[in-house]
């Protein structure tokens, strides 16, 4: 598999590591004279000097052979064209934009050129791991679209003695079953919630922080 | 482009740097209505005191401050920050999210335009077009006689 990677050293060279292990051809774009140097003199790879946006630059890249480009600048802007030049011009069949402001995914996307940001995955997984440790993400269906997760309620939680109708838990996420001493309960709005129930929740990924923090009586 | 009773436009300009603010001077004092974005606010000074429009102060890049700017309910965006990239970006997302029935990038690399056009993007090059009026220019000193200048 061939792989056009365009950024800045740091993130390339570990990506460029990972992918040569894997055994995939590796391109390098970066327009800093230095940095190309140490690549070249670091990796097994092609190394390209120049601006990633400039066709002619992925021209002498080889763009039309990749198989995959990737676009990890510290440029939103440059990575949108990047991709697009990559699908519309060179026929890549597959892009990937690295967005740094998380907002532009979804900008990205409504362009046609999909994209991942960092932050929003660093942040979503502190959100459903580091921050409480009773707190097990047990599966997600459909790349993070639903969230299952299993909480193990303290005695202390401001919900514990409260019936499910008056936790006030956000639109869109569900207390699938209850796991009280080893009985599995299906609730109804009227089920008490109890010290170390073991709840099973169904949450969409706008509203899990909101429900987790609603059942722990966390702040964060 | 739809009209409007009195041909009141609506009018986001990105970036007010000599290009940006220029057209909104001249733009405002045509009776538009105008907003322009530009993330220093020092470059607010180059509008003219009389410029009547907005100033919205941040990146163009972000999507909350084109909705800021209200760009969905403009008739015309223009993009004129000092960066191509940035421009066929926002431009991208004027045309294509916020609905802008008329969007101008300006791009200042003569290369890059093939580009702009192949994502469908109206742009002005100030360099080719700066490049056009001097070459007539050179042109027609050439064809006069010789002295008749002097």
């Amino acid at each position: 598999m061939n792989v056009i990677i365009v950024g800045a050293y740091q993130t390339v060279y570990y990506l460029c590591r990972l992918f040569l292990s894997k055994g995939y051809r590796v391109t390098i774009i970066n327009r800093h004279h230095e940095e190309c140097e140490r690549l070249a003199h670091n990796v097994k790879a092609t190394v390209v000097h120049g601006d990633g946006s400039d066709p002619q630059i992925l021209e002498d890249a080889h763009a039309h052979t990749a198989d995959v480009i990737l676009a990890i600048t510290p440029n939103d802007q440059d990575n949108l064209l990047i991709c697009q030049l990559g699908f519309t011009h060179f026929h890549i069949p597959q892009t990937l934009a690295v967005v740094n402001d998380p907002d532009n995914e979804r900008v990205f996307k409504e362009l046609g050129v999909p994209a991942i940001s960092f932050t929003r995955v660093i942040s979503l997984m502190i959100e459903q791991k580091t921050a409480f440790t009773d707190i097990t993400n047990l599966f997600s269906i459909g790349e993070g679209k639903i969230n299952v997760t299993e909480i193990i309620l303290k005695t202390s939680s401001p919900v514990v003695g409260k019936s499910l109708q008056k936790i006030g838990l956000p639109k869109g996420s569900l207390i699938a079953s209850i796991l009280r001493e080893e009985h599995p309960i299906v609730p109804d709005g009227s089920t008490q919630l109890l010290g170390k129930d073991r709840i099973i929740i169904i949450t969409l990924p706008e509203n899990h922080g909101q429900a987790l923090r609603i059942l722990t009586g966390d702040k964060i | 482009m739809r009209k409007k009773k009195n041909e009141q436009f609506h009018i986001v300009i990105a970036g007010c740097g000599r290009l940006g603010s220029l057209l909104a001077n001249r733009l405002s004092a045509k009776g538009h209505s105008l907003i322009v974005i530009d993330n220093n606010p020092v470059s607010f000074n180059n509008l003219s005191p009389e410029y009547s429009g907005f100033r919205v102060e941040g990146d163009a890049m972000e999507y909350s401050i084109l909705k800021k700017a209200k760009t969905s309910h403009a008739d015309i965006f223009i993009a004129s920050t000092n960066d191509d990239n940035i421009n066929l970006m926002v431009a991208q997302v004027a045309r294509k999210i916020c609905r802008v029935p008329h969007v101008i990038a300006r791009v200042s690399d003569p290369q890059k335009e093939a580009t702009f056009q192949e994502m469908r993007v109206e742009t002005i090059c100030p360099t080719i077009i700066a490049s056009e009026v001097l070459m007539d220019t050179i042109t027609e000193s050439l064809t006069r006689q010789p002295g008749e200048n002097l």
